[in-house]
């Protein structure tokens, strides 16, 4: 299936809020939208499908037009070739699992083209579900059962609404390689909602960073990771650095696993089922990193790396600063009390080392 | 009791009124539950008025529209050579407005429990409105069918004010079972008009339960 241009230029009034957006998504892949519950995640996706209506713009897939309201154009919502997952699911309880899939296999404009039912109850697992009354199912059941039901229609753009949220930590990763499948076997451009920065980091190529019903930041997980101030999106403790890096030792002797983060090392407790070579995403909050002004011996922490401080901001109000560090080729962060501030004389400019007491592997 | 036909007319009145009224309360009630139109209030007023309005309120316009000198009732007298006044005809009209919230009230709640979250779900599953409408609103509201049905049915059956008003007393044509009984009552005939009232009342009560305990058995979903 070929990737379109998602041009969107809309401005769209929900009462007290209003949503602004002219951005043109050309990428295939994961873009995740992102931002604070309120931020006009859902209103966008909803406005995308058709269940809003933009007071003025235009808005079109490739060559075909959703929305113009110059020309009045405004295509229903069952006309859009577009894979709604809903949040709760939005099963029929009237019909049984198989019913839910028929419902949508019988209205797809091509049917019998692309990917068959069959083929879709094989790649989520819902062979032994099909005779089961939705109500029996599990929430990542309802899930799983939805995203078959949607991939369906054969959509040329999926838009997920946070899925995952009405799950907890086990259920999510249990769908997780369901997305994972469904982009590997589809390879839809796909516009995913959510909050939660590991979801993100796990399974976005592309970020929008949505605030007040604005594009605030557009671009590569990595990148606007690293330059978005978390702090607005996300707890402070949770604050850190996205890094990417290939496996580049095994030990299973002494069970640690090395990835290699542009030129730098970092170990971590092993992980066997990686693959030497493989390309892994690291996650490195910034309360679990500590500063030397000198190489400490004789420490627990194996994660010392030498590296420059280009930046130390004071958090406001909260006596904490924010010390950024330089290492070979990537940035990495740190927070640290206004008195070790003081007590280091840490100064921009300074060659300095990081301490990293833990690294969280995203899985991939 | 040998004249069964108090209880043929009030079942032929009770259903005929059903059925026309789930075919005209089902588009009005689904109306109600998806519109945001300013005159969505007046219309919900305008449904709910008779079961504020004293029967006899309702009956006593009816008849004057009704009557010959009426548009409507002239209108219908050169169309079919009768009057709507004192007839079966006139009295299924006048039952199909008296009853009228009792179809459309529980519909609309049922409608409005499933309505829109699983419209825009099917819309996304390319169903077109009426498509979804059909496939996917009216099976999941199938208890509010039921229930506004049931309601429909028996509080038909029970009517008497407007009847009285509109239909008069006509055997085999306005004679129903609710006018049959203040007949006997009038007449002192106490041995019919209890065969007839405690008909009425063990089938009221019986229908009632049976929904009720079906309502508690299978709720209706709501998600």
């Amino acid at each position: 299936m070929c990737a379109d241009r998602l041009k969107l230029n809309i401005a769209l009034q929900l009462g007290d809020f209003s949503l602004v957006m002219d951005e043109e998504l050309s990428t295939p892949g994961v873009t995740a939208v992102f931002g604070p519950s309120g931020s006009g995640k859902s209103s966008l996706l909803r406005a995308i499908a058709g269940f809003e209506k933009p007071h003025v713009g235009h808005m079109a897939l490739g060559e075909e037009t959703w929305f113009d309201s110059q020309g009045g154009i405004d295509m229903p919502a069952y006309r859009r070739p577009v894979g709604y997952l809903f949040q709760d699911a939005r099963l029929f309880s009237h019909l049984d699992v198989a019913g839910n899939l028929l419902f949508a296999e019988r209205r797809s404009r091509s049917a019998g083209q692309g990917v068959h039912m069959q083929e879709l109850v094989q790649i989520f697992d819902l062979e032994a579900l099909l005779a089961r009354h939705v109500e029996k199912l599990s929430g990542g059941e309802r899930q799983r059962v939805a995203l078959a039901r949607t991939l369906l229609t054969r959509p040329r753009l999926l838009l997920l609404d946070e899925p995952l949220s009405a799950l907890d930590r086990d259920r999510k990763a249990d769908i997780l390689p369901y997305l994972d499948r469904t982009q590997e076997r589809f390879h839809l451009p796909t516009l995913y909602i959510s909050h939660d920065i590991d979801e993100v980091a796990h399974i976005a190529d592309h970020v929008m960073v949505l605030i007040d019903g604005r594009v605030q930041m557009r671009g590569s997980v990595v990148d606007v990771f690293d330059k978005l101030d978390v702090a607005l999106v996300e707890e402070r403790y949770e604050q850190g650095v996205l890094l990417e890096g290939q496996v580049h030792a095994q030990d299973a002797r002494r069970k640690l696993t090395q990835i290699s983060v542009g030129g730098d090392i970092l170990t971590m407790p092993l992980v066997a089922e990686l693959t030497l070579g493989s390309s892994v995403r690291l996650r490195v909050r910034s309360r679990d990193v500590a500063l030397a002004t000198k190489r400490p011996e004789a420490i627990s922490i194996r994660n010392v790396l030498a590296g420059r401080l280009i930046g130390l901001r004071e958090q406001a109000g909260s006596g904490q600063f924010e010390a950024r560090v330089r290492l070979r080729s990537v940035e990495i962060r740190s927070r640290l009390t206004q008195v070790a501030v003081e007590d280091l004389q840490l100064e921009p400019n300074m060659d300095v080392f990081v301490l990293i007491k833990s690294v969280g592997l995203v899985p991939m | 009791m040998s004249d069964w036909t108090p209880i043929w007319l009030s079942l032929s009145l009770a259903g005929i009124t059903t059925v026309l009224l789930l075919i005209v309360g089902t588009p009005l009630a689904w109306w109600l539950s998806q519109s945001r139109s300013r005159a969505r209030p007046l219309i919900e007023a305008v449904t709910a008025l008779p079961l504020v309005l004293p029967p006899t309120v309702l009956g006593f316009y009816l008849l004057i529209l009704f009557s010959p000198t009426a548009w409507i009732g002239s209108f219908w007298l050169e169309l079919t050579g009768t009057t709507l006044t004192f007839s079966f005809v006139g009295l299924v009209v006048a039952s199909v407005i008296y009853s009228l919230p009792f179809m459309v009230q529980p519909l609309a709640s049922a409608f409005e429990a499933h309505g829109r979250i699983h419209m825009e779900a099917a819309a996304s599953l390319r169903a077109s409105p009426l498509d979804a409408f059909l496939r996917v609103a009216v099976p999941l509201s199938a208890r509010g069918f039921v229930t506004a049905s049931v309601l429909t049915f028996t509080h038909t059956l029970g009517e008497f004010g407007v009847v009285l008003m509109v239909g008069g007393n006509i055997p085999g044509e306005t004679r129903v079972v609710s006018i049959a009984i203040y007949e006997h009552v009038e007449t002192l005939n106490y041995a019919d008009a209890h065969l007839l009232s405690a008909g009425l009342l063990v089938f009221a009560f019986t229908v009632l339960v049976i929904v009720y305990t079906m309502n508690r058995q299978n709720p209706v979903r709501v998600r």
